[in-house]
């Protein structure tokens, strides 16, 4: 449609958040590029969706800050869209509404199209409530992205799908993004995932980024192929070893205490 | 299939009046056999009969309008009154700091003990029942307006605002609606305390409306006339009733529970 760059380019510079005595971010640096996917993995309580939140606006960062394409970040990100686990969805509009939501002018022909898009056109009438799980996040998907975002943030969007539907959505989310060219961030537990959607895969520890490496397969990406084994195999080796050295480290110190 | 066809022929219109009628019919036996002295309760015929006779003199069709117009007066000033103030003090948190703690307070006075002091205030005079059946209403409305903002899915207006919808439309499309469910059972315990007062207010200190007309008809030993008049009260009780069901039907189509 258009020749310009669609997504956004972010920067975070010393980015740290904390909570009373509490850090979850320290001086985190990262720079993602203009139309990139990039995931992030890590325990719960590693700080994602804290970062999520300081990204898209929601949160102000304690110290350090986000810039969007070199702008400071000083309010709500008006060039992000949140996907969210729970699609929070608004129950008391229908499907087309919910798709709208937010939009100005003459929103219905944009919201349906985009419902077309997610594959859900013939349902743009109903209630939210007489749709199952995997049809709610499409809607959230197509809510997200009719306002045609340069950066979309999904945290964990498909945490709470069944198998078979979460590969559905993985693959409706690619084409999408490969469509449209926003820049991506994703949270997941899913290591496997990471490897299906991103370019780049950080591994986020204690408020630290403590991994960062490529996923220079070709797409669509095939889960049988070797080389997608080998590096999910390598980033859940590294995700695990974290773990366990940060728990030796604690039964050091307990040990240590004993003298 | 049995318990199908059985289930069948519980929906059928007539099953929820079979009580009621049974219970007519062993009354009127009873008044017939002498078992039920006409003092202490009159048969269903006589009832009818006062009925008819009162209806035609159009005292019936008088009293009957006095009293719904006190009700409905009573309740859109209450009702009116208890949403405004339920919704100031479920969005700012300041008004609720200054107004919640007092309102609470008064809340525990019940309200049919001020009649003393209302008839030494504005005497017996419609002012007297508007002043009543307001003070009862506002309280359910007020609750369950606060309480039904105030538990509208904070994730719901964070998304909101991730998507670009100003204070209004936050309040439009996702906080009202959101507490539309609260709002409406307000209402019909609204309904409830409406005619509930008015019944006191007009058996105590009025010169017609129905509750006039059966402590009217008591001097004159005329159990007939008490009984229409209390039946009257369950038929509009009923009937309001009914509205407030079709207005939750019609407003929370969206429901799960209405689906």
């Amino acid at each position: 449609m258009n020749t310009e760059i669609r997504g956004a380019d972010l920067k975070l510079l010393r980015l740290s958040k904390s909570f009373g005595q509490t850090s979850v971010l320290s001086h985190l640096d990262l720079d993602i590029k203009p139309g990139e996917f990039v995931a992030i993995v890590g325990r719960s309580g590693c700080g994602k969706s804290t970062l999520l939140r300081l990204i898209s606006g929601l949160d102000r960062p304690t110290s350090g800050g986000v810039l969007v394409d070199g702008e400071p970040l000083h309010q709500l990100n008006p060039s992000a869209r949140i996907m969210f686990q729970d699609s929070r969805l608004l129950f008391w509009c229908r499907v087309l509404e919910n798709v709208g939501l937010g939009l100005r002018g003459d929103w219905r022909p944009k919201a349906l199209d985009m419902l077309a898009q997610v594959g859900l056109a013939d349902r743009s009438q109903d209630w939210i409530a007489v749709l199952s799980g995997g049809q709610r996040q499409r809607v959230a998907l197509a809510r997200a992205l009719v306002s045609q975002p340069r950066l979309l943030l999904l945290d964990e969007p498909l945490g709470a799908l069944d198998a078979l539907t979460r590969i559905e959505m993985q693959s409706l989310i690619e084409q999408l993004w490969l469509e449209k060219q926003f820049t991506t961030l994703l949270i997941t537990h899913d290591v496997e995932e990471s490897v299906v959607l991103a370019d780049r895969v950080l591994l986020l520890e204690a408020g630290q980024v403590t991994m960062d490496i490529d996923i220079p397969l070709s797409r669509p990406r095939y889960r049988g192929d070797p080389a997608f084994g080998r590096l999910v195999e390598q980033i859940l080796s590294r995700v695990l070893k974290s773990h366990s050295s940060v728990k030796n480290q604690f039964q050091l110190a307990e040990s240590g205490s004993h003298f | 299939m049995a318990t199908k066809g059985l289930k069948k022929s519980l929906n059928h219109p007539i099953i929820p009046w079979l009580v009621p009628v049974g219970f007519l019919l062993i009354w009127q036996f009873l008044s017939q056999i002498g078992w039920l002295s006409n003092r202490v309760l009159p048969p269903p015929t006589d009832v009818i009969q006062a009925a008819i006779t009162l209806t035609l003199s159009g005292e019936l069709f008088k009293h009957i309008l006095i009293s719904t117009q006190r009700a409905i007066a009573g309740f859109i000033v209450g009702g009116i009154i208890g949403v405004s103030l339920g919704l100031l003090n479920g969005i700012s948190f300041r008004a609720e700091k200054f107004l919640d703690t007092s309102l609470q307070m008064i809340r525990n006075i019940p309200h049919l003990a001020l009649i003393p002091l209302v008839i030494l205030w504005f005497g017996i005079g419609e002012e007297a029942k508007l002043f009543l059946v307001s003070f009862g209403v506002f309280f359910p409305l007020y609750i369950n307006t606060f309480y039904g903002i105030k538990t509208v899915d904070a994730g719901l207006i964070e998304m909101g605002k991730v998507y670009g919808l100003n204070s209004w439309g936050l309040f439009w499309q996702v906080i009202l609606p959101g507490a539309l469910p609260s709002i409406l059972v307000g209402v019909r315990y609204g309904l409830g305390i409406m005619w509930l007062t008015l019944i006191v207010a007009e058996t105590i200190a009025a010169n017609s409306g129905i509750g006039y007309m059966a402590m009217n008809a008591r001097e004159f030993m005329r159990t007939d006339i008490v009984v229409l008049s209390i039946l009257m009260y369950a038929l509009l009780g009923k009937l309001a009733d009914a509205i407030a069901c079709g207005l939750e039907a019609k407003l929370l189509q969206w429901h799960p529970s209405y689906q």
